[in-house]
């Protein structure tokens, strides 16, 4: 439905996907910029950095796509509007996550895409069968975990209502770490990705195995396909959480 | 008529001031946001030190003086404009216009009231926990601080002015969200948020320069990093007052074009 209400403005709807995709772009620029100055960043070279960067968009643009309008809980927390969604005979994770879906987020997901791509022509891998595999098990793991994460912002929201910014936090500021090579982080922050929120199996540990460069943690090499499982996980901690949130969610009283 | 805008500045302050859960989730997310990009600009800079013409420590404080500029001059937007093109595009507008108040002067007093409670509330922590972090480098000089404080002033009368003229368009387009778009995107790329603009090869560097984005964070952080002394600092000042004036002045032009064009429909 709200596809179909975006569509009714077409031309609206192309330049948006088109803002979202040079809006998403300008990041790359920026480390395209960095590399004018440079050769390697953190031991990583360019079409390395853009590996990493393009599965953490492509990732990324798929959690954003399905479950982005999470962010929009707060607000109906606030406002009492999230009554009308428990009325209806949907689950509400459903509705919250259809609720404005904006297929204009496309446009992050294609330049992610395209990123990608261009890495995987340019980067020095030796492709082996494991290699090859590891590359859309990356961005599907990566995906449902960010996925999980943008859940369990949201179940965050109904105790927090005004701090839908900690959440991009996590999701955006997690998206933006992840574009870089972990060796340049303090030892402290790539641990937290690693072990509280677990953003480094979005891309990190899978695609310095396939990069076969060394992690700054020293981490046992069977973790870089741990991805799937650490996914699972995820989604059984988020809708844990989602549920708790949801039961202990009080109306608005005005 | 001047208490007047002063009771709605101190009201636009008030208003953001309520919202106090939301201004520590705000402060949060710069600070981490101020981590991750400083880590890369340290790995950037033991590469090419005094890359653009800034020490480390200085590149370190130009990060956190972004996240510190980055909500009080509304660089990803949410200033007074969205609120502005909803009135237009309502026709609530036709009420403001009709009130004996000036349309710019109250946008003005209110979104500077907004700046005022994000530069205490937004702006101070950040810098703050940057400093507890890394070596940043401050001036002593209260002289310093002073330009600074102007050059701030007068970036955030740039801001609004682009702004108020984003918010205008709406009585041309009526949906206002591609440019409100497009501002954002500008403004993030222009103003030296995702790179200084010092850093910015060639001609894209000094075009990035002479625009009025870079007066909203690239100049008030070289004022304060000491990169502007005497005559220099007085000049940077001089160019973003030049822009104040230029677009408030077009924004005035077009608030008067556009009144014109409102029809009031009767019911």
């Amino acid at each position: 439905m709200w596809v179909r209400s975006t569509m009714a403005y077409r031309t609206s709807f192309f330049l948006t996907a088109l803002g979202n995709f040079v809006a998403t772009g300008l990041d790359f620029a920026t480390i395209v910029m960095m590399f004018s100055h440079i050769h390697r960043l953190g031991g990583f070279s360019l079409p390395e950095v853009a590996f990493l960067y393009g599965a953490c968009s492509t990732s990324f643009g798929i959690a954003d796509l399905v479950m982005g309008s999470m962010d929009r809980l707060g607000r109906r927390v606030r406002d009492g509007t999230l009554d009308t969604l428990l009325l209806r005979p949907v689950p509400v994770i459903a509705q919250v996550a259809a609720d404005r879906f904006a297929l204009r987020r496309v446009g992050r997901l294609t330049q992610g895409v395209l990123v990608l791509g261009w890495a995987l022509l340019r980067v020095d891998v030796h492709w082996t069968v494991v290699n090859v595999l590891m590359v859309p098990m990356m961005l599907l793991s990566g995906g449902v975990i960010f996925s999980a994460v943008y859940v369990a912002g949201g179940a965050f929201q109904f105790w927090a209502q005004d701090a839908s910014e900690v959440q991009n936090s996590v999701t955006y500021g997690g998206n933006t770490m992840l574009q870089y090579p972990p060796g340049i982080f303090a030892r402290d922050l790539v641990r937290g990705v690693t072990f509280v929120v677990p953003l480094a199996f979005v891309n990190w540990l899978p695609a310095l195995h396939v990069l076969g460069e060394p992690d700054p943690l020293g981490l046992p090499g069977w973790l870089a396909f741990a991805s799937p499982a650490v996914a699972v996980v995820c989604c059984a901690l988020a809708a844990t959480a989602w549920r708790v949130g949801l039961r202990t969610y009080r109306s608005t009283g005005s | 008529m001047g208490g007047f805008y002063v009771a709605v500045v101190t009201r636009g302050f008030r208003r953001y001031s309520t919202y106090r859960v939301a201004t520590v989730a705000g402060v949060f997310t710069n600070c981490v946001f101020g981590l991750i990009i400083s880590y890369s600009y340290l790995a950037l800079w033991d590469q090419r030190p005094h890359l653009g013409g800034y020490s480390e420590g200085q590149a370190l404080t130009y990060v956190w003086l972004g996240q510190a500029l980055l909500t009080p001059m509304a660089l990803m937007g949410g200033g007074c404009e969205d609120e502005l093109m909803e009135r237009i595009r309502s026709g609530d507008i036709a009420v403001d216009l009709y009130r004996p108040a000036d349309l710019q002067g109250w946008w003005l007093a209110q979104d500077l009231g907004r700046m005022g409670f994000q530069l205490l509330g937004r702006g101070v922590l950040p810098v703050l926990c940057g400093a507890l972090v890394f070596d940043v480098a401050l001036p002593s000089t209260p002289v310093t601080w002073l330009l600074f404080a102007v050059s701030v002033g007068l970036g955030g009368l740039v801001s609004f002015a682009l702004r108020f003229l984003v918010g205008l368009s709406a009585f041309w387009l009526l949906d206002g969200s591609g440019v409100s778009q497009a501002t954002m995107l500008t403004g993030l790329f222009f103003s030296g948020m995702l790179l200084p603009l010092t850093v910015f090869p060639g001609a894209l560097g000094e075009l990035a320069r002479a625009l009025p984005w870079a007066s909203m964070l690239q100049v008030p952080a070289d004022v304060l990093l000491g990169r502007h002394h005497g005559t220099g600092a007085v000049l940077a000042l001089c160019g973003q007052a030049g822009w104040a004036v230029a677009l408030l002045g077009a924004g005035r032009l077009l608030q008067t074009a556009a009144a014109r064009r409102v029809v009031v429909q009767g019911g």
